[in-house]
């Protein structure tokens, strides 16, 4: 029996605001329990929410980025329920009529298919706090801090199929985030966290199977992992004559497996109703199109207008634009050097993305920045090293050494262009091995590899490659 | 009436008390501890305040009396009034009538209280009232029932019910209070008093303890129209921590007091003199419709189609609000924690229960099930519905006539006990007070005269931030009629 996954993922996307949703407080993660919440987040009587401007904006912009209908009036209501870290009793969110509605997200999957995934809705909500369960003598500690941080929930259509699919879309729909500047994306901090919904279905069933919610899901790897294990689980129930249960289960990463948060789903209900104390969100037209003005390319235009203007491969288009700051490092790369695109993917893609990851560094915060790494390039491009020898100039620019034309000249690794110079080396390295000679002459051609080889390393790699090539055939033959 | 000179200080309006301090015939200080010593004689007999605050009362009063010889005095500067215990005051108990927050003290001030001291008053006290505004005869508090001064056995009406007796006994020259279906109106109608409850988000609610947010609006009660005109002007305007407030400047409500009520057009609806009204509130109502016919005005008879609705409506709108906004009330943070609980459910429950007196629990567990899945649209959306169509009863009416008129309450106050056991007719008690909440409109409740011992009030009801008319209207009444200067003679 062949079956089908369907997935639907609700994600939780922090926004970037300095300070909370219906407050003046700060939003920076870390702070001392309880010192960032002020009166309104402690739910004192008779304080009053006043909504974030800056959080409006965020939504809207991630509404047009999605190519989303941005409502111009949406309506935020109460989710009432008792948890200790939820000072108000109740959550203000939005539920019948979300800031945006029907968007759209490209993902690309392997062998360079793509597939468009369905965004029902995205709707600001305030965050609850935490309650520490530790250090307390057998008490709960309650931390506020993060009550009333703004949160964008973007719900998914049930468009994905596979646990790979779903963390397709939730990375583009991190890099989406991260690229619009409304989120920070950091995981660890719970910046952006997943729910995923998991069902199963009889390949070619048009009903769903009962869904299964996993919670809180904080790292990609968590999500294809934690779905994978669902999958399989509930294929196994049924298979076994069992029925899935609609109840909300968590994953443990230690185990790598699901389980019921609860015995039995209780029948929650939350009671919404329109939060008397905010007016509705009326969201102008003109501040609709102002927003849209403001947006920044975006990740798969950026892609397309790479590969049409750098000439460079699909792959290495996507690359460059994973993040904001790495396609404007590498563009600018690009126009301190005045052309070689390819060359600079490849510097850019290849060593300084492994130094920076070798030293767990951001973009920004690179050692070397564009116009150095382009003065490097420079000097390939003229002749003055070789690549090979880039490669250990870009090492002491990464060091701090200096410029690359003083790290040349200091190191000596200037290349040898002179034919003489190159020639008396050659001759002596054909001197020195009279029997590879031999061999060569009389038709073993594998062997030219190897008088380069001998020849460049008493060059001490500085010798022009191309010139070496030559003049090396040039004697070889006699 | 007596010449001004001889009237005894605790007599005296706002206006002229102002006139008094501006004149330099007493200090703030002097009118502060006459009015603390009168709170200490007549309250233990009332029971019109929860905290009295003598140490900020002199403190404010003395400040005051710097200010004024400073000549950076205001109009209401070293003015004593009291503060309904609904708005939070710093570093003072803000109980709301409430076991809840008994303990409460609260950390900032009210926009109501930071206005109110920026204009110079000197805050007594913190006046009883229905536990968390709910309730029509002050019997609900966690502090005990207050009297009405006019006759001890007699209820003064709630919520604002301290407030409305320490006025009406001289206790004070003047009180806040808080009106989410007749709260200002009512007790002012049942002591004799001049209330306004104005249009909604004309008064800031930051720091006024929520009781149903789309209703509840402070508002000033005093002696006079006058003297309300005074108190408005100070607390009200835009507040940016209040969404719902209104941004539209405040008008010089003194301004048009004295403007002639030639023309006016009073419209009396015919469901306000039906059934349940009291044939001798009715009499009086007339008399005082009679005096404005008098004083040049056009009475017109009106409909207002849906008044029977506006009860049942309110009656699920304000519980559903509140069985949210008391949410907050869980025994973690603040307020009422039950001892010893065993698990997180226990501490809730028994908190809640110790905490919360029994017509707040009833209209707590109201508004839970009108809200609660598969009721929401029988009774929370259908009563919003009819919140409409008795806006458009008001907008229709207003169409045709300048002010509407009619009784404040059916009847004039009851006695204590008389109703505790049936809340639907106490409940009927705010019956022509509760749609002008609903509506979100301006309504003033006036004194018009006396059924035996017992004031009746008589209800204004203006258009949107029409409160400088509505005080009009009673302003010039009150300058041909009395009944406004008349004091209960136990407290005289």
């Amino acid at each position: 029996m062949e079956w089908e996954t369907v997935i639907g993922l609700e994600i939780h996307a922090q926004l970037a605001t300095k300070s909370k949703i219906f407050s003046g407080a700060s939003t920076a993660y870390g702070a001392d329990p309880n010192t960032q919440a002020c009166a309104i987040d402690l739910g004192m009587p008779g304080v009053l929410p006043v909504l974030n401007q800056d959080a409006v904006r965020m939504a809207a912009m991630f509404g047009l980025a999605i190519g989303a209908e941005v409502a111009q009036r949406s309506v935020f209501a109460r989710k009432n329920y008792f948890y200790p870290d939820l000072p108000k009793g109740y959550q203000i969110s939005q539920y019948e009529l979300p800031v945006a509605q029907k968007g759209q997200l490209h993902i690309d999957l392997e062998q360079g298919a793509s597939k468009l995934i369905g965004i029902t809705r995205a709707h600001l909500e305030e965050d609850a706090g935490k309650s520490l369960h530790e250090d307390f003598q057998g008490l709960s500690g309650i931390d506020l801090n993060r009550a009333g941080t703004p949160l964008l929930e973007i719900v998914s259509e049930p468009d994905l199929r596979s646990a790979k699919e779903a963390v397709a879309y939730m990375k583009k729909l991190h890099q989406m985030v991260v690229y619009l500047g409304i989120c920070d994306g950091n995981m660890q901090e719970g910046s952006f966290r997943c729910d995923a919904n998991v069902s199963v279905r009889r390949q070619g069933d048009p009903k769903l199977g009962t869904r299964a919610e996993i919670k809180n899901l904080n790292s990609f790897r968590f999500v294809e992992r934690a779905i994978e294990f669902e999958i399989e689980r509930q294929i196994d129930l049924i298979e076994a004559g069992g029925k899935v249960v609609q109840e909300t289960r968590l994953y443990d990463p230690d185990k790598g497996e699901t389980r019921s948060m609860r015995g039995k789903e209780e029948a929650n209900d939350y009671r919404y109703f329109p939060d008397p104390d905010l007016l509705p969100l009326v969201i102008d037209q003109d501040v609709i199109a102002a927003i849209r003005a403001s947006l920044p390319e975006l990740p798969d235009a950026k892609k397309q207008r790479f590969i049409t203007q750098y000439g460079l491969s699909g792959y290495d288009a996507g690359v460059l634009t994973t993040s904001r700051a790495l396609g404007d490092y590498y563009e600018a790369t690009v126009a301190a050097l005045s052309g070689e695109p390819k060359l600079c993917a490849n510097w850019v893609m290849g060593d300084l993305s492994a130094f920076l990851n070798k030293d767990n560094r951001e973009i920004t915060d690179s050692p070397v920045n564009p116009a150095q790494l382009a003065g490097l390039l420079r000097r390939i491009q003229d002749g003055t090293i070789s690549g090979k020898i880039a490669k250990d100039v870009f090492e002491a620019l990464w060091a701090g050494e200096g410029e690359t034309d003083a790290i040349i000249e200091k190191r000596g690794l200037r290349q040898i262009t002179d034919a003489s110079a190159i020639e008396s080396v050659i001759e002596a390295v054909i001197a020195a091995n009279p029997e590879q000679l031999a061999q060569y002459r009389a038709g073993k051609d594998k062997l030219f590899g190897f008088f380069v080889g001998q020849a460049m390393k008493a060059s001490k790699g500085k010798a022009n490659p191309q010139q070496l090539n030559e003049l090396l055939e040039k004697k070889l033959k006699g | 009436m007596k010449p001004l000179s001889e009237t005894a200080m605790h007599q005296k309006t706002i206006a002229q008390l102002s006139a008094g301090l501006t004149a330099g015939e007493f200090s703030s200080e002097e009118l502060t501890r006459l009015f603390l010593e009168r709170i200490e004689q007549y309250n233990p007999s009332l029971n019109a305040f929860i905290t009295v605050t003598d140490d900020i009362a002199l403190e404010q009063a003395r400040a005051a009396d710097r200010r004024r010889q400073q000549d950076q005095a205001g109009p209401l500067t070293g003015v004593p009034i009291a503060q309904k215990d609904i708005f939070c005051t710093d570093g003072v108990r803000t109980s709301c009538g409430s076991r809840m927050l008994d303990r409460f003290i609260a950390p900032y001030n009210a926009t109501v209280v930071e206005k109110l001291n920026a204009a110079g008053t000197v805050m007594l006290g913190k006046t009883n009232m229905d536990e968390f505004a709910m309730g029509s005869s002050n019997e609900n508090s966690f502090y005990g029932p207050v009297r009405n001064p006019w006759d001890l056995d007699a209820v003064p009406g709630g919520s604002s019910g301290g407030s409305a007796a320490a006025v009406a006994a001289r206790l004070t020259p003047g009180a806040t209070g808080t009106d989410t279906g007749g709260s200002i109106r009512q007790p002012a109608a049942l002591c004799g008093l001049t209330g306004i409850k104005p249009t909604y988000g004309r008064v800031s609610r930051w720091g006024m303890i929520a009781y149903a947010s789309s209703l509840d609006q402070g508002g000033p009660m005093a002696r006079t129209a006058e003297d309300c005109a005074l108190l408005l002007g100070a607390m009200a305007g835009f507040d940016p921590r209040d969404s719902t407030s209104v941004d539209q400047p405040v008008p010089d409500y003194l301004a048009r007091l004295d403007q002639a009520l030639d023309g006016l057009k009073i419209g009396l609806p015919k469901e306000y003199f039906g059934e349940g009204l009291d044939g001798e509130v009715a009499r009086v109502v007339d008399a005082a419709i009679a005096e404005y016919r008098k004083l040049g005005a056009n009475v017109i008879e009106i409909s207002l189609p849906n008044s029977q609705l506006a009860i049942p409506a309110y009656y699920v709108i304000a519980p559903a609000e509140c069985s949210s906004n008391l949410a907050r009330f869980d025994g973690v943070r603040y307020g009422h924690r039950c001892d010893n609980p065993k698990d997180l459910l226990d501490l809730y429950t028994r908190s809640r229960a110790e905490g919360f007196g029994p017509e707040v629990t009833r209209r707590i567990l109201v508004g839970a099930f009108a809200l609660s899945a598969g009721y929401y649209d029988a009774y929370y959306l259908k009563a919003q519905q009819i919140r409409r169509l008795i806006s458009d009863d008001f907008r229709r009416a207003f169409e045709q006539v300048d002010v509407i008129a009619g009784p404040t309450s059916p009847t004039v106050a009851f006695n204590l006990g008389e109703k505790v056991d049936d809340p639907i007719t106490m409940y009927l008690s705010d019956i022509y007070t509760i749609a002008v909440n609903l509506a979100g409109l301006p309504g003033l409740s006036l004194p018009v005269g006396f059924v035996g011992q017992r004031p009746v009030g008589l209800q204004l009801i203006g258009n949107y931030f029409a409160e400088d008319r509505l005080l009009n209207v009673a302003h010039r009444y009150q300058q041909v009629t009395d009944w406004h200067a008349r004091a209960p003679a136990a407290f005289a």
